[in-house]
């Protein structure tokens, strides 16, 4: 038994100090039983605050119509579905962190993934506010739907790109908030039980579902874990390579690209992990939850976010170099001079994405910088920067001179309304975040906990004595463990 | 659902290490666990249990198929009997066009589905309540609880825990299944309380 718990003293471990299985439950838990700090109120309230600007610009929209977006003859889709697209992006860290990395059978993702996944879920339903204002008679937007209706019935476009992007949301949603509420009950149960006030007990025991850990749940929940990790691996993929398709397959010089499903799936993941890195270097500070999000941690996302960010500047010149070699004269206009001339109009986004996305990240090669947390943060939010000007870059720069060059003229920058609406989703987002690291366990202890004895730093000590012992009767024994 | 009350030994081990022996012995001297509850999942100790395998994954391998049928079908039915639209010229049946909401389907209905077996089968819903063993379940201890019948000596059993290295041990009278209730409150069953 003790033998088969063997990892080796090389890797380092994955939650510092002296732990018991009691201690990480009090750790992780206790912020939630306690009153949140100063700090904790003022960026909620701040949060909320752009949150209600978001509320109001999106009134005005309503109201007056999409005309309080800047959006012109030629670009029907600015900041709007730029933000969409972004936020979606960030959206797949949580996803590939605690699906993929699951199924790769990473430990250090236990410390991270049950922030991460909540974060995904915020930021995915930031992004489906974009499209659904972006309809203008918002009240409409049930259209999308195939139902049946009195019209026909007539149904919805399935060959079209953008209802995939329905489908393909919509099921995104709704299995990450499965799969991370599923992970969620046992430790909605350990809070219960341990609860010395009235309102929490009755909460924490709605919340849940009166689990006792029994062996046969725990068997039922690691194979529905096992699934829906085998289940989101392809999904996550699979959403942005749709959102990709809502580009990739019109004939818009710079969209009309076979690249871009894997180009925008590695941009995402890239996006994500930065954002993962921004949330995570607070909540651990703030939260003193060092212990558990080590700088092993730290290091592995950034390991992430160089590997992500190469492949991102690899498809980059890919994409420069297959507009110039398949002469096509327009898609090649629109890389070299609406992109790539620092000298156009928009020229000066083309090249502030290529620095943020494709040469900050390459500092990562140095682990020194990947486990500074200083720098960490400081590129986490640098990356995020390059990948929205990614995003505006391929809507703003491919739209703004089309076939029809009368319309050329236009420069578009956004209004208030529309930056006030992207600056609500901000509000959305930390709004949601800050209640989660409030009221939920911002790690996922029985995860921590079914780690602890092989990846805790008090444990590994013991391996000492397991490295020494003689390997050959270790594999008589393994042979005849059954 | 109740399960109808029985009388359980309870004791509650601090380690691993020491359960896994633990339930062998209490199975080898013939006992019946009734259930040990831990505060993550033990790999292993379902064997150690001589619990079968579950066939979850089954169940989300036909939800699964059911998704992808269904999106087929009835965007075939749609774009090709019910209102055939020409784009193009292209073809009615455009399945490369359908192969993304069909994907999408498909693992939608394999999630959700179990997920909803998940929670049937283990009886989890909100306002749903149990019998909890020991509090410190969810916390630090592997809590096991013996089934005793109307043969059960309950001192053998108790020392034959001791023995095997529990800590804690007692009796209680449980009820066995699930019944609507609220954590901050001391419960009894719904039907207890009416009296039935």
């Amino acid at each position: 038994m003790s033998l088969l718990k063997y990892e080796s003293q090389q890797r380092e471990p994955l939650v510092d100090g002296n732990k018991d299985y009691h201690q990480v439950t009090e750790d992780i838990i206790s912020p939630i039983e306690m009153k949140p700090s100063k700090l904790w109120y003022i960026g909620f309230y701040i949060s909320v605050s752009l949150l209600l600007f978001g509320v109001y610009s999106v009134y005005r929209e309503v109201t007056y119509g999409i005309g309080q977006w800047n959006l012109n003859k030629t670009i029907g889709w600015g900041w709007d579905i730029t933000n969409f697209v972004w936020w979606v992006g960030i959206g797949h860290a949580g996803t590939l962190i605690s699906a993929i990395l699951l199924l790769f059978r990473q430990g250090w993702r236990t410390g991270v993934n049950r922030a991460a996944e909540a974060m995904t879920i915020f930021a995915v339903m930031c992004a489906g506010q974009f499209p659904i204002w972006h309809m203008g008679r918002v009240w409409m937007a049930f259209f999308v739907l195939p139902y049946p209706n009195s019209r026909g019935p007539l149904w919805v476009n399935f060959n079209s790109p953008l209802l995939w992007d329905v489908f393909a949301i919509s099921t995104y949603f709704t299995v990450s908030l499965l799969f991370w509420y599923s992970g969620l009950i046992p430790d909605m149960a350990t809070v219960r039980d341990r609860a010395k006030t009235k309102l929490r007990k009755l909460l924490y025991g709605i919340a849940s579902f009166g689990w006792t850990g029994s062996t046969k749940h725990w068997q039922r929940h690691e194979s529905l874990s096992l699934v829906l990790a085998g289940l989101s691996t392809p999904l996550v993929l699979s959403v942005h390579t749709i959102v990709s398709f809502d580009f990739a397959t019109s004939i818009v010089p710079g969209w009309h690209t076979t690249i871009f499903p894997p180009y925008f799936v590695a941009g995402a993941i890239f996006s994500g992990f930065a954002m993962v890195q921004t949330l995570l270097i607070v909540v651990r500070k703030v939260m003193g939850l060092q212990d558990y999000i080590t700088l092993g941690h730290i290091e592995a996302m950034n390991k992430v976010i160089v590997l992500t960010g190469s492949i991102v500047g690899c498809a980059y010149l890919t994409e420069l170099f297959i507009a110039w070699y398949g002469q096509n004269p327009y898609e090649w206009y629109a890389f070299s001079q609406n992109r790539a001339n620092l000298f156009s109009p928009y020229g000066w986004s083309y090249w502030l994405m290529m620095f943020c996305n494709v040469v900050s990240p390459q500092l990562f090669w140095s682990r020194k910088l990947r486990r500074n947390i200083t720098v960490t943060f400081f590129m986490s939010i640098v990356v995020n920067i390059g990948m929205w000007y990614e995003r505006f870059v391929i809507i703003v720069t491919s739209i703004y001179r089309d076939f029809l060059p009368s319309s050329w003229s236009t420069y578009y920058s956004p209004t208030i309304w529309e930056i006030g609406f992207y600056l609500g989703t901000f509000g959305l987002f930390f709004t949601c975040f800050f209640l989660f690291s409030k009221y939920f366990p911002v790690i996922a202890v029985a995860e921590i906990k079914s780690i602890l004895k092989t990846s805790g730093e008090n444990y590994k000590v013991k391996m000492t004595d397991i490295e020494k012992a003689d390997a050959e009767k270790f594999y008589h024994e393994v042979e005849h463990a059954h | 659902m109740a399960g109808g009350i029985k009388k359980f030994v309870v004791g509650s081990f601090s380690d691993e290490a020491v359960l896994f022996p633990a339930v062998k012995n209490v199975r080898k001297a013939g006992y019946k666990i009734h259930d040990v509850y831990t505060p993550f999942p033990v790999h292993g100790l379902d064997h150690a249990m001589g619990l079968r395998e579950t066939s979850l994954h089954t169940a989300g391998f036909i939800y699964a198929i059911t998704g992808t049928t269904t999106a087929l079908s009835f965007m075939t039915w749609v774009f090709t009997k019910d209102w055939p639209l020409n784009v193009g010229g292209k073809p009615h049946f455009a399945l490369p066009a359908w192969i993304p909401i069909t994907f999408e389907l498909t693992v939608l209905f394999s999630a959700v589905g179990m997920v909803l077996t998940f929670c049937y089968l283990c009886q989890l819903s909100p306002f749903v309540k149990k019998h909890h063993f020991h509090p410190r379940a969810t916390d630090d201890l592997f809590v096991m609880a013996i089934e005793c019948t109307d043969k059960t000596n309950d001192a053998e059993v108790k020392s034959f825990l001791e023995k095997a290295g529990a800590q804690e041990i007692n009796v209680q009278m449980a009820e066995t299944g699930w019944w609507i209730g609220r954590y901050d409150k001391e419960q009894k069953l719904y039907r207890e309380e009416k009296g039935y």
